[in-house]
């Protein structure tokens, strides 16, 4: 493989620090929206399943621009964050990393609460007849067997993190070493003159990423298979 | 001492039940799929919440509809092996084991560790996964697991549904020796009566959401519930004895039951123990003279308590025997021809090859 460039590689390191960043951010809250769409009745709950798969079918760049007006410094959230902990959100990595959640929390959501839909609730019954309360329950009998659920989602929503485009251009731009991440650089050499050698570079580089992520994945799940007797 | 009275309803279903499950010893809860079996397993356990009633165990109260009680699932330790075993298949049998015992860890561990692999045999199996277990194993681990949650009663959902017929040996003996070396009360759940008559000290007999009868099995045996339940061909008198001696010449035990004594093929039966026989209605000959050259091994005499028709060509007829009950199905004819009465004395005669002792 050629060299890469400073730039490049700063894209491809940027790029693994939002996708991360991203996932770490939403795992928990998409692990509770799973378990509120899945175990819990409420007045809402249609509305909340439709809220969180809107990102799916929204355009992204539109989903940047709410992210804007909400989150930008004089956005509601966005002045909130900004006066009371000194949070910039726009045109910043955080920033990048929040889209890109956002974007990726739909599917996130889908593979886990397929996962939990899947746990045995005799399972959790027999569990309450050896004496564990609810959370206990929770967490040594149902998040362990949702662990691959949990462990697909992630890595879905990590591969879906590298590739998102819109919605951090629109929400983060395009700042090179802040925001600039793998498919935002590929756009800018593309639009560059003589930029097409780098381009392929960074196409490169994002498809042995992907390629990596599923055989990691993969090689997880067979790892956790046999310890979870199937 | 298990004390319910409890009522629910779901639908078109409904239960009604009041019994009682003494320790120690086990209660067995026998009746047709759809009686309410399960749900009552449920109900115990706390799983399912009752309309109203009542439920004590050793005079406390785990659940009274009167008082608003409700004791949760897991403050109650009602230990449960359900018909699916439930298993937990992320971890190994000595991770499911000790689920439980942890968990119990504030509790007097009057049932340890050793004492659980030792009584059910499970030291070589520890360190396997579930799925790398048979049957029967699988059903051991369940019950060593429920156990060593130090529950104060035992319940067990057609713990032997999962298992083929010729597995069940493997298993049964197990559960003879918890209901000998426990003292909790166990409930177990089935639908085969030959559990019921190895297995059982207590039985309550369920029908559609109601208790039909209850007692000790040879009580519960003669009443009409029962044969309503097994059919006209499985109706019969269940006698509890001793094995008093095996020929190994004729391979025959002789058996004493009250003052009686009885032919039984030896089988798998040892000398000295306890035991239980079922006489079927339809394999008893009555005959009102001392007969003689007959291949007929059991010869027993008594006197007529009850004649009941049965059907327009059947009666039956309830014989005392002395202390234990038998009952006859013969021919409304043949009870005609040796004009039978109640108060009569009577030769009853059982071939040995149709009897079958089931140690206890």
């Amino acid at each position: 493989m050629p060299d890469m460039t400073e730039a490049e590689l700063q894209a491809l390191t940027l790029s693994l620090e939002v996708a991360l960043r991203s996932v770490l951010f939403s795992l928990p809250l998409a692990i509770a929206t799973a378990w509120l769409l899945t175990r819990r009745r409420f007045a809402g709950r249609t509305l909340l399943d439709a809220f969180v798969h809107l990102p799916m079918v929204l355009p992204p760049v539109m989903v940047g621009y709410v992210l804007l007006l909400l989150f930008g410094v004089r956005g509601p959230i966005g002045h909130w964050l900004y006066h009371s902990f000194g949070l910039r959100m726009a045109f910043t990595t955080r920033g990048a990393a929040l889209a890109t959640a956002v974007m990726s929390f739909p599917l996130m959501v889908r593979a886990i609460r397929l996962s939990l839909e899947n746990v045995d609730r005799g399972l959790e019954e027999a569990a309450r007849t050896l004496g564990a309360g609810a959370l206990d329950r929770w967490c040594t009998v149902t998040l362990p067997l949702m662990a691959p659920g949990i462990l697909a989602g992630a890595v879905t929503a990590l591969a879906a993190s590298l590739g998102e485009f819109g919605a951090v251009i629109t929400f983060a731009g395009n700042i090179p070493g802040v925001t600039r991440t793998l498919p935002i650089a590929l756009y800018s050499a593309l639009q560059t003159p003589n930029g097409e050698a780098s381009a392929a570079r960074i196409a490169i580089i994002s498809f042995l990423l992907g390629m990596a992520g599923l055989f990691a994945a993969e090689l997880l799940a067979r790892w956790m298979r046999p310890r979870l007797g199937r | 001492m298990l004390e319910v009275r409890l009522c629910l309803e779901r639908g078109d279903f409904d239960l009604e039940v009041q019994f009682s499950a003494p320790a120690p010893g086990i209660t067995a809860l026998f009746g047709r799929s759809g009686a309410g079996k399960t749900t009552l397993i449920h109900l115990l356990a706390g799983l399912l919440e009752p309309d109203s009633g009542w439920i004590a165990l050793d005079g406390e109260k785990l659940f009274d509809s009167a008082l608003s009680l409700n004791v949760p699932t897991h403050r109650r330790r009602v230990g449960c092996v359900f018909q699916d075993l439930r298993l937990f298949p992320h971890l190994n049998v000595a991770g499911n084991l000790r689920y439980g015992l942890r968990r119990a860890a504030s509790q007097p561990q009057r049932i340890t560790m050793e004492r659980i692999v030792t009584l059910l045999d499970l030291g070589p199996l520890l360190a396997r996964h579930t799925w790398q277990l048979s049957g029967g194993e699988r059903q051991r681990v369940a019950l060593g697991r429920a156990l060593l949650a130090q529950p104060r009663l035992l319940l067990m959902d057609e713990p032997l549904a999962a298992i083929d017929v010729a597995k069940r040996e493997e298993v049964l003996p197990y559960f003879e020796r918890l209901r000998d070396e426990l003292t909790l009360p166990i409930v177990l759940v089935t639908h085969h009566f030959e559990d019921v008559v190895r297995l059982a000290t207590h039985v309550v007999l369920m029908d559609a959401g109601r208790v039909r009868a209850q007692g000790n099995l040879p009580t519960v045996s003669l009443t009409p519930e029962l044969g309503a339940l097994l059919g006209s061909e499985g109706v019969g008198a269940v006698i509890e004895g001793r094995v008093e001696s095996i020929d190994a010449a004729s391979g025959l035990a002789t058996i004493s039951a009250g003052q009686h004594r009885l032919l039984v093929p030896g089988g798998s039966l040892q000398p000295g123990g306890a035991l239980r026989v079922q006489l079927l209605a339809r394999d008893l000959i009555l005959a009102t003279a001392a007969p003689v050259g007959l291949s007929v091994r059991n010869q027993l005499q008594g006197v007529i308590t009850d004649i009941k028709a049965e059907s327009s060509h059947n009666v039956m007829v309830s014989l005392d025997i002395g202390g234990d009950a038998l009952l006859a199905r013969i021919t409304t004819l043949a009870a005609l021809d040796l004009q039978l009465r109640i108060g009569q004395h009577l030769w009853i005669l059982i071939k040995a090859v149709s009897l079958r002792g089931h140690a206890r």
